[in-house]
């Protein structure tokens, strides 16, 4: 029953990812669709501690068990937090993230040396995570030296949307939602980076933040 | 003669090299990273963004996308919903998509982090929002939101495993 219900979901998957797709970012773009950089979902809330955020940016979506298990971080690309603290839609902070081969190494909270698209990791490094191996029970995470905490591996992808019965609407091959919907995103991983940060190193005096996810090939 | 000229070759040819030796010897020049996909609120890219303008839009900065993406989120919001007169919220069609332009999730840093809970809105993005609902509700539920009843909600309402109460929160993988 579960491997019917992966291999359908894989299939819708697989036909849709030509066409028009609403997801939560998942293959949003030609240019990022089946890349290491396709963001699928981006997270931001108060976690266990009241007096922390979580930035959480999930990536590679609709694996299967068998993708996930062979699935890696890319050595190659950045995951950029983009905080911006004075309410103009630029970026006064960064948080970033890059796999070594073996751990997850992040930057910051710090201000970045430039704004926009073009950067480069902005040192020290302030925490470093051992990727969570598919197989492991338990996820591994670690605490910086700034006291961020941090996580970097597979997990199941927290969306969830009729996404099928989407389409036949926007076909015109139906017309409303069923009750109930079927989750397309059911049995399927991410590769997931999260990050809990005290809120005194988001500089945050007006009590709000505007955030925002960028991956980053190395040029 | 000809060593004169040789010699004139090889002497560029020595100063950049010892250029490029200088330069390498002081700093290693910094790597770069640049490109990719970018994402701020749930959806937009995918809902309010035509086929033809996808990657425009990941390649735009929010803080530049109010200028050149306004006018099409409107006629897409128009072109998914051609009733639209206000949501939920009491927007207008151009009050709207001035929130939804600039794709960044706001998020307090002092009070309760949500999409939407019913009293606050666009404070953040919880793990067990259902963000589909809401933005069908405001783009297809009326100053009501529950006009079109067949379309404000895809009755999938919860993930279908649990979320953990402590870091990293995500459920294992299947």
């Amino acid at each position: 029953m579960k491997k019917t219900k992966i291999l359908a979901t894989a299939a819708i998957a697989i036909a849709l990812g030509g066409g028009i797709l609403w997801a939560a970012d998942h293959i949003d773009a030609p240019a990022v669709t089946n890349q290491s950089t396709d963001i699928t979902d981006v997270y931001a809330f108060k976690g266990a501690d009241a007096g922390s955020r979580v930035f959480l940016v999930n990536r590679q979506g609709l694996m299967n068990p068998g993708a996930t298990a062979a699935a890696k971080f890319d050595a190659n690309t950045m995951i950029e937090i983009n905080i911006d603290n004075t309410n103009d839609n630029v970026e006064d902070l960064v948080i970033q993230a890059i796999y070594d081969g073996t751990n997850m190494k992040f930057y910051g909270p710090v201000k970045p040396s430039a704004t926009g698209f073009k950067s480069q990791l902005e040192g020290p490094v302030t925490a470093s995570v051992a990727v969570t191996p598919y197989s492991a029970t338990a996820p591994i995470t670690a605490t910086g030296t700034n006291g961020i905490k941090v996580f970097a591996g597979p997990r199941d992808d927290p969306f969830f949307f009729d996404l099928d019965q989407y389409h036949k609407i926007i076909a015109g091959t139906a017309s409303s939602f069923n009750n109930p919907g079927k989750d397309a995103f059911a049995g399927t991983n991410v590769m997931s980076v999260v990050v809990e940060v005290p809120v005194a190193l988001l500089n945050a005096t007006s009590g709000k933040i505007n955030i925002w996810a960028q991956t980053k090939k190395k040029i | 003669m000809k060593n004169k000229f040789a010699l004139l070759f090889i002497l560029p040819a020595a100063l950049i090299a010892f250029a490029s030796c200088s330069k390498s010897n002081s700093t290693s020049s910094p790597v770069y990273y640049q490109g990719g996909d970018q994402m701020g609120r749930p959806a937009i890219n995918t809902v309010f963004v035509n086929a033809a303008a996808k990657d425009s839009f990941n390649n735009t900065l929010p803080s530049a996308m109010p200028a050149r993406f306004t006018a099409k989120f409107k006629a897409q919001l128009l072109a998914l919903n051609p009733n639209y007169t206000t949501n939920a919220l009491t927007l207008t069609a151009d009050q709207f998509v001035g929130v939804l332009t600039g794709d960044v999730l706001n998020v307090s840093t002092t009070g309760t982090t949500t999409f939407f809970d019913g009293t606050n809105v666009l404070t953040g993005r919880t793990l067990s929002d259902d963000v589909i609902d809401v933005e069908l509700t405001l783009i297809f539920g009326g100053p009501m939101g529950n006009a079109n009843p067949g379309l404000i909600s895809d009755h999938v309402n919860a993930n279908d495993k649990a979320f953990l109460s402590t870091f990293p929160y995500l459920a294992s993988p299947w």
